[in-house]
This record gives structure tokens, C-alpha cells and sequence, in this order.
């Protein structure tokens, strides 16, 4: 059994048909990655699962339980957690404070402290920063930091929604690696991408998504091979 | 000297007064974007809960024991505090996420029924079956807990030596129970993790959630406090004057409007913005009524008002926000 299950899962927009029945598994341990062009419908298969927007139909189970109807927060209480699109991060609050509301759920200060120490270690560039305001970061650093409060919620399953999304391509590149080392540290990752050079790169399963549906998938290196992933996505061929 | 020694402090006290009403509006503000104009009503009624407490436990000016003001003072916080969430619950939760404009016209129609409930008293046909409010339909005294003879009394200019400066213990009474609690809320919202979940819900309430934020317990707990708050301010008030208006008074809006302008002063959804605004209004009136003219204390504050939208429209401590069209 899959650690995330999605099962033909609508949703609407009012009149918009965003979803259209998607289905797919995250494995336990895996980088999933979801790929798919803009306004492609996946940030709202993100939304769906983390219970901010209600499907229509469907179901989704993590670790065997329906979130179907579950609050956000107890969404990530259950052990999932999203470093959103935009990043999202408390620009009126210190970096410091926002890796703290990352750990928000917790109760284990021993735990967050040591954790807050190892994604330090991954992010050298927010230690030094911990006592600015999150809103004088620059772009890439708002994605480390989102990434960063994401992790601090120690969970199971984390979704990280267009992590390149508007960085240098040194910096995803940076990103990317710190992605990889997450997953060999345990956590199992969905990944929205419209980058699918990079996101096939480090995935182990890939998913397409075209108009609300899942119209390919297989391992992330038999599709980053195959004619129509390379025409469509990777702009060869 | 004497004059502006005896305006400071009058300033201060009336200031702290605004400052606490002033915390409900904004902290309301900073996380639903919506002005409760029912909020001048919660310290109306925390003035009038103090009132009636006071009566139920046979406090009277002569014959009180000494922890009454106390009593009276956490009395009236924990009721208004559970009237706040239970506005929020009834009235304004069902209408999250509907336009702006509908939760305002709510808040006002709130408004007039709290103004309203205290009249029922009068009415004959509730009255048969023994149903009275405690409060609300005519005008009262409110005990005095406090002793009147001055803590200190003084002269400072040689050359009058009847003129005093007095320093009453109401307005230690006032200034102490102000900034105790300013200063715990100081704490609360800066120094605590539900503090800072309560400053992310109010910078981004759906990325607050993606965070294990229950966005609807901080807003509850937002409409407690500053409740409690308007209710303190409240009880402070009818001590300092010992006469409550009725409960539809026009003053009870007039005050509530000034502490209004207060948080806009200070830069609305910003908790330090609105104890820096609440005592400034506080010293603009007291100082213009003693230097000027007492008659003339309401255009002071409303002066005030237009000139920081005039030169600062985002308020003394607020940041600019640009407005999406």
C-alpha cells in the first residue's frame, strides 16, 4: 500500500472543472514528481490534499486514512506538510519565527531545537539571516526558508509546490541537491513541477498532468526518455 | 506646572482607556480585515456587567471588602470575554469568506442589539413572566471600591499653595490595570508561540493552516481577548467617573468611536500602533481641554485623526499597504 493514495479525485471551481479524476500513488521513500504546464490543475491536487480546497469526488488516503473533509491543520498533524506555491513564507515575521511556526504542531522542544539545527545545516544562508524579517530575503532564500519551516513539522510526507519557481538556475540547482539529500534522510516528497528537466532528474516516479488530467505515468527516467515528455516538456525534439 | 502635571496625568489615565478599547479594534483588524463596530458596544456592556456585579454581591461605596475592585474587574473580562466569542461564533463565522461589506452590516446590526438588549427591562410583557435585565435602561451611579481621599496631594507653585496636583487611587487604579494588562498582551503577542501563530494567521490565514495553525481557535481566542480588553476599559471607566450613561447612549459610541481613531492613529492591525494612539488621543484631549477649551475636547481627537491621514494615512506604526484593485 502507497503511502499517499489519490483516487479519481474531482474538483470545481464554481462552474471550472479543475480535476477532472486524478489518481496516483506516492510511495513510501520515493520523490513523486507531478509535471504538467500551467494552470494544469497541479497546485490544485496540492490544495485538495492538504484540505484547503474541498474535491467533489474521490478520495484521498495517507497511511490509510481518509482526508476527505479532514481541517488543514489536522491535515498536517496527520504527518503532511506543503512548502506552497509562491512560497508563501510570514513576511512580517523574523526567520527565525517562521521556522518556529513550521514546528508549530509540535510539542517536542528537544526535538525542534536539533531539528532546527540540521535544516540550518542544509540552509547555511538562513542561519545567517535567522533574526531578519522572512520579507528581506531574496527569492531563493524565501524558498529555502519555506522549505526549511515545511521540514520543521517533521513530516511524513512533504509536498513542495514549484520550488524552482523563479529562482536563477544556479539556485535551483542548489535547491534541487538539498531536495535529494531530504528524501535520503527519510522523507517521502511530492513535487509540482513546470521544470521537468529538473524534476524528472531527481524523481524516482513521474506523473504528466494536461487540463485537469494524468494523461502519463511511469518511473521519472522512462519518461524524462520518452518522445512525448521530451516534445512537450523538455523542449526537444 | 501644576495645570500640566494635573493634564499629563488626566491624559495618561483617559489614554489607557482609549489604548485598551483600541486593542480590540485592532487585533480584530489585523486578522479578519474587518472594523466590529459592535466592539464600543462589548465595552459598554463591560462597564454595565461591572456595575451589575457589584450590585449581586451587595458591593457598595461605604461597605465593600478590599479585593472588590478586583472581583469586579475579572468579573466583568470573563463575561465580556465569553459575549466576544459568542458574537464571533454566531455572527461573524458564518460569514467567513462572504464580501466585507456583509460581515460590516453584521457588526453594525450587532451593534444596536447590544445597545438594545438593556431597554427590554421596560418591557411589560417580559416583566410579567419575571424576566428583568440587571442593567441598561436608565442611568446610574457605580460604586466608588477605591478610597477618595487622594494618595498624594501636593502643591507645586508656592505662589498658589491651594492649588493641588491629587493623585487619586482611581487613576492609579486606571493607569496600573492599564498597562498590566498592555504589558501582558505585549508579552502574549510577541513572546509566545500562540502570539506568533496569531501574527502569521493575521499575515496569511490559509498558509497559517498549511502550517497546523487552527485558524478558527486564534480568531476565537483574538475575539476573547480583545473583549476582555474593551471590558476592563469598561470597568476602569465607571470607577473613574461613577456614572454609567444608559446603555443606548450615543456616548458609549462617541467613546468607542475616539478609540477607533486611536487604532487608526496608531496604524490599524498594529497592537504596539494602538496603546501609542490610545494615549496620544488621551493627551490631545486632555491637554486641549485644559489649554483651550473643555467644550471644544471632541474636535481635538477627530483633528488629530485628519491630519495623520493627511500626512501618514497608513498610521504612526503602520506599514503602507498597497490595495489590490
Amino acid at each position: 500500500m502507497a503511502l499517499l493514495e489519490v483516487r479519481d479525485l474531482h474538483v470545481h471551481y464554481g462552474a471550472v472543472h479543475a480535476l477532472q479524476g486524478i489518481s496516483l500513488d506516492v510511495e513510501e521513500g520515493q520523490i513523486v514528481t507531478l509535471i504538467g504546464s500551467n494552470g494544469a490543475g497541479k497546485s490544485t491536487t496540492l490544495r485538495a490534499i492538504s484540505g484547503l480546497v474541498r474535491p467533489s469526488s474521490g478520495s484521498i488516503k495517507f497511511a490509510g486514512r481518509h482526508l476527505e473533509g479532514v481541517k488543514a491543520h489536522e491535515i498536517v498533524r496527520m504527518g503532511i506538510a506543503q512548502s506552497p506555491e509562491g512560497r508563501g513564507v510570514f513576511a512580517n515575521l523574523t526567520v527565525d519565527d517562521n521556522l518556529e511556526i513550521g514546528a508549530y504542531t509540535r510539542t517536542d522542544r528537544a526535538g525542534v531545537l536539533s531539528d532546527k539545527e540540521r535544516v540550518l545545516d542544509l540552509f547555511p544562508r538562513l542561519r545567517e539571516r535567522l533574526r531578519q524579517l522572512s520579507g528581506t530575503l531574496s527569492g531563493g532564500e524565501q524558498q529555502m526558508l519555506a522549505i526549511a519551516r515545511a521540514l520543521l513539522a517533521r513530516p511524513k510526507l512533504l509536498l513542495l509546490d514549484e520550488p524552482s519557481l523563479g529562482l536563477a538556475p544556479q539556485i535551483v540547482q542548489t535547491i534541487f541537491a538539498i531536495i535529494r539529500d531530504i528524501n535520503k534522510q527519510g522523507t517521502t516528497i511530492l513535487l509540482i513541477e513546470q521544470n521537468a528537466h529538473m524534476a524528472l532528474g531527481a524523481a524516482h516516479m513521474g506523473y504528466v498532468i494536461e487540463v485537469g488530467q494524468i494523461v502519463l505515468h511511469d518511473e521519472a527516467r522512462v519518461l524524462a526518455a520518452s518522445d512525448e515528455v521530451r516534445k512537450a516538456y523538455l523542449g526537444v525534439g | 506646572m501644576t495645570k500640566l502635571l494635573q493634564a499629563s496625568m488626566d491624559g495618561v489615565a483617559v489614554g489607557s482607556l482609549y489604548a485598551l478599547i483600541a486593542l480590540g479594534y485592532t487585533m480584530v483588524y489585523g486578522i479578519l480585515k474587518f472594523i466590529n463596530f459592535a466592539h464600543s458596544d462589548v465595552f459598554m456592556l463591560g462597564a454595565w456587567f461591572s456595575f451589575a456585579i457589584c450590585g449581586f454581591l451587595g458591593y457598595t461605596t461605604a461597605d465593600h471588602p478590599v479585593y472588590a475592585a478586583l472581583v469586579a474587574l475579572i468579573g466583568s473580562m470573563a463575561m465580556c470575554g465569553a459575549l466576544g466569542f459568542t458574537i464571533e461564533r454566531l455572527a461573524y463565522r458564518p460569514l467567513r469568506g462572504a464580501p466585507r461589506i456583509n460581515v460590516l452590516i453584521t457588526a453594525i446590526g450587532v451593534s444596536l442589539l447590544l445597545e438594545n438588549v438593556g431597554q427590554l427591562n421596560s418591557n411589560k410583557f417580559l416583566a410579567e413572566y419575571g424576566i428583568k435585565f440587571p442593567f441598561g435602561t436608565r442611568p446610574t451611579s457605580v460604586p466608588l471600591l477605591l478610597p477618595d481621599q487622594p494618595l498624594l496631594s501636593f502643591a507645586l507653585d508656592s505662589a498658589h499653595p491651594n492649588t493641588l496636583v491629587n493623585v487619586l487611587p482611581v487613576d492609579v487604579l486606571v493607569i496600573g490595570v492599564a498597562f498590566t494588562l498592555m504589558a501582558l498582551l505585549q508579552y502574549l503577542v510577541f513572546g509566545t508561540s500562540l502570539g506568533r501563530a496569531m501574527r502569521a494567521v493575521s499575515y496569511d490565514a490559509k498558509t497559517a493552516s498549511l502550517m497546523g495553525i487552527d485558524v478558527d481557535r486564534v480568531v476565537s481566542i483574538t475575539f476573547v481577548i480583545g473583549s476582555a480588553l474593551a471590558a476592563a476599559a469598561g470597568f476602569l471607566y465607571g470607577q473613574k467617573l461613577q456614572s454609567l450613561r444608559q446603555s443606548a447612549d450615543g456616548l458609549w459610541v462617541l467613546l468607542g468611536l475616539k478609540a477607533f481613531v486611536a487604532a487608526v492613529v496608531g496604524g490599524v492591525g498594529n497592537v504596539r500602533g494602538a496603546m501609542a494612539g490610545g494615549l496620544m488621543i488621551g493627551l490631545v484631549e486632555q491637554f486641549g481641554a485644559a489649554y483651550l477649551s473643555t467644550n471644544l475636547r471632541d474636535l481635538y481627537v477627530f483633528s488629530l485623526l485628519i491630519v495623520v491621514l493627511l500626512f501618514k494615512p497608513e498610521g504612526l506604526l503602520g506599514k503602507a499597504v498597497v490595495e489590490k484593485v
